[in-house]
């Protein structure tokens, strides 16, 4: 937990995500949200309620989720799918980059309990890779919001103001709000919550508040830490990385998903090919999971306060 | 060796036409979509002769005569819909919508060629009136149940029909759709199984049996018939039958032979990506004008 945490309240992103689709389903009756099963794990039991008719709910078969949810929009439909981020991504690969994406359809994938969130339940329901793989898909949107704030204006973003697939994280793993209320989201826009010209930290999602506490244990020993919040993995926020690199010299970025391949994959890739510099990349190694909760499996591969503040030192020694 | 025919555009059949007359225009069709759809893949060097020749009947049937679907009524939400589950049988489904007078006929030329709007497997994105992008086998019933959902939603009488290979009904996603059709009773859905038994690389009986497919598809839920996929006049009276008084999705198992009705082709394993040399296009024209 770190001091950020323990001075605000903190909140399970699912609630923000029932709350807005139940707002946009009241605002438009196309709205429709394909589940798998997991209304209870999507906290969609008041959507359900309130509009029994655009809750479809597929079972146990993710393929034919994503496929249902192509043809409800074919249909004149907007479809949001919710489903477990591990299942999602693996399971129905093949139809989110076919029936979503390369068919460019208005669809909002959103991934539910991402990351490590069932931590002790294994690698089979870690969705470590997703961002990885949902980035490389030509036309998709990724989006790892860090708090229920983010969570809503992405989500409604998502569905009002664009047209094209999305993949939304919607994490469980509770996190302190860090937007201010009248956020507004904006694709390929990071913002710069930290100020700093020693080094830059670039994260999103869960990690954004470990992200910023480390920043002020960083402030304690007089390292000035850049913190870019960067929900927007693709488009990325490619101005404030280039300007991070040039005016700081040196990039952490810090997710829970793999270290390579998703957030930190992006950014090293651009500063490799713009403005070469030292980019340490933190999140899981290239090894499926011990047995252990989300918390400890964070703590254990330094996804945390105290790993990026090592990770800062030994860059800055 | 270059060949070209002309391919009219025929339309839709009409109201004032005797039975007789609509069998006739959808016969005449399906003979000159094959003649031109052989030339295409001939001179494109690509294509999937067998599987297209083995639906050309089913397509014809639709777009001449069953679908509501015109140049007129293209962007139309209450239009019928028709997926290409199938979508290595493009070439046939282009040909047919071009006689249907839905794509331009002198498109059919670029047929796969660069930047062409016809690709190897449809694009909806490049052509209007192909309604879901397919290629790898299974997409296409899951996204019909998904169009069927929400023609039931809007309270709309549009039905939505899609047309499966039946080596393709090994990929498990179909069964995941078939399941759920049944649970939402999706009578505006019909599902047409392509029953040639013939897969890339051999029956499907010595791949992965389907039989019995017919009581699958009832164990699944779905009002089942059986058709000659080459008698235009069953497949009409199987067509006109959906929605299904029992509330039900239809399942139409079409009876096909591979490459129908060319005698080298028909029923043979060989003929699913296999390319007709110069004697063989010749040989084939021939046998589809006497046929006229």
């Amino acid at each position: 937990m770190t001091a950020i945490a323990e001075a605000n309240p903190l909140y399970d992103c699912r609630d923000a995500f029932a709350d807005v689709l139940t707002e946009l389903g009241e605002a438009d009756e196309r709205v429709v949200a394909v589940v798998n099963d997991s209304v209870g794990s999507s906290k969609l039991g008041g959507f359900a309620k309130r509009f029994p008719e655009r809750i479809i709910n597929v079972g146990i078969a993710e393929q034919n989720q994503v496929g249902v949810a192509a043809g409800l929009e074919g249909g004149g439909r907007l479809p949001i799918v919710s489903c477990a981020g591990s299942f999602l991504s693996a399971r129905a690969m093949e139809q989110v980059k076919i029936d979503a994406a390369y068919s460019y359809r208005h669809m909002v994938l959103t991934a539910q309990s991402p990351g490590l969130a069932y931590g002790q339940l294994g690698s089979t329901h870690h969705s470590a890779e997703d961002v990885a793989w949902m980035r490389v898909i030509p036309n998709m949107t990724v989006i790892v919001p860090a708090d229920p704030v983010e969570t809503a204006a992405a989500v409604r973003w998502a569905v009002t103001e664009h047209d094209g697939p999305v993949y939304i994280r919607i994490s469980r793993m509770k996190v302190p709000a860090v937007h201010a209320d009248d956020y507004v989201f904006t694709p390929g826009r990071a913002t710069t919550l930290r100020d700093g010209d020693d080094l830059t930290i670039i994260t999103n999602g869960t990690v954004l508040h470990r992200a910023l506490a480390a920043a002020d244990a960083l402030a304690q020993e007089g390292i000035r830490a850049r913190v870019l919040s960067m929900a927007c993995v693709k488009p990325l926020d490619e101005d404030a990385v280039l300007s991070a690199a040039r005016e700081t010299g040196r990039i952490i970025t810090a997710e829970e998903g793999l270290a390579a391949g998703g957030l930190g994959g992006a950014v090293a890739e651009l500063v490799t090919a713009n403005q070469p510099v030292p980019v340490k990349r933190i999140g899981i190694p290239d090894t499926f999971a011990p047995t252990g909760s989300e918390g400890w499996l964070m703590d254990h591969w330094g996804i945390s306060a105290d790993g990026i503040t090592a990770a800062a030192e030994e860059l800055l020694a | 060796m270059t060949v070209s025919v002309e391919l009219p555009v025929l339309g839709r059949t009409t109201p004032d036409m005797s039975r007789e007359e609509v069998i006739a225009h959808i016969k005449e069709g399906a003979r000159l979509i094959r003649r031109k759809d052989l030339t295409l893949v001939a001179n494109a060097r690509m294509g999937h002769l067998g599987g297209e020749f083995s639906i050309t009947d089913v397509l014809a049937t639709l777009y001449l005569h069953i679908l509501n679907v015109t140049p007129e009524n293209l962007h139309d939400p209450e239009r019928d819909r028709l997926i290409l589950s199938k979508g290595h049988a493009a070439c046939a489904l282009y040909t047919t919508l071009a006689a249907a007078g839905l794509l331009d006929v002198a498109d059919l030329e670029t047929f796969v060629q660069p930047e062409s709007r016809l690709n190897g497997h449809p694009n909806r994105l490049y052509v209007d009136a192909v309604e879901a992008n397919t290629g790898p086998l299974g997409h296409g019933l899951p996204i019909a149940v998904g169009q069927a959902i929400a023609a039931q939603l809007d309270g709309s009488p549009r039905r939505v029909f899609v047309l499966t290979g039946d080596g393709e009904l090994q990929e498990g996603s179909n069964w995941e759709a078939l399941m759920f059709a049944a649970q939402r009773g999706l009578a505006n859905l019909c599902v047409v199984a392509d029953r040639n038994r013939l897969q890339q690389g051999a029956t499907t009986e010595d791949t992965n049996d389907l039989t019995p497919l017919d009581d699958k598809a009832r164990a699944f839920g779905m009002e089942v018939v059986d058709v000659d996929a080459h008698d235009i006049g069953a497949l009409l009276d199987a067509f006109a039958a959906v929605p299904a008084a029992s509330g039900k999705p239809t399942f139409i198992i079409a009876h096909s032979h591979k490459g129908h009705p060319i005698s080298f082709m028909s029923d043979a394993v060989a003929w699913h990506h296999k390319l007709p040399t110069d004697a063989e296009v010749e040989q084939a024209l021939a046998e589809l004008e006497a046929l006229a």
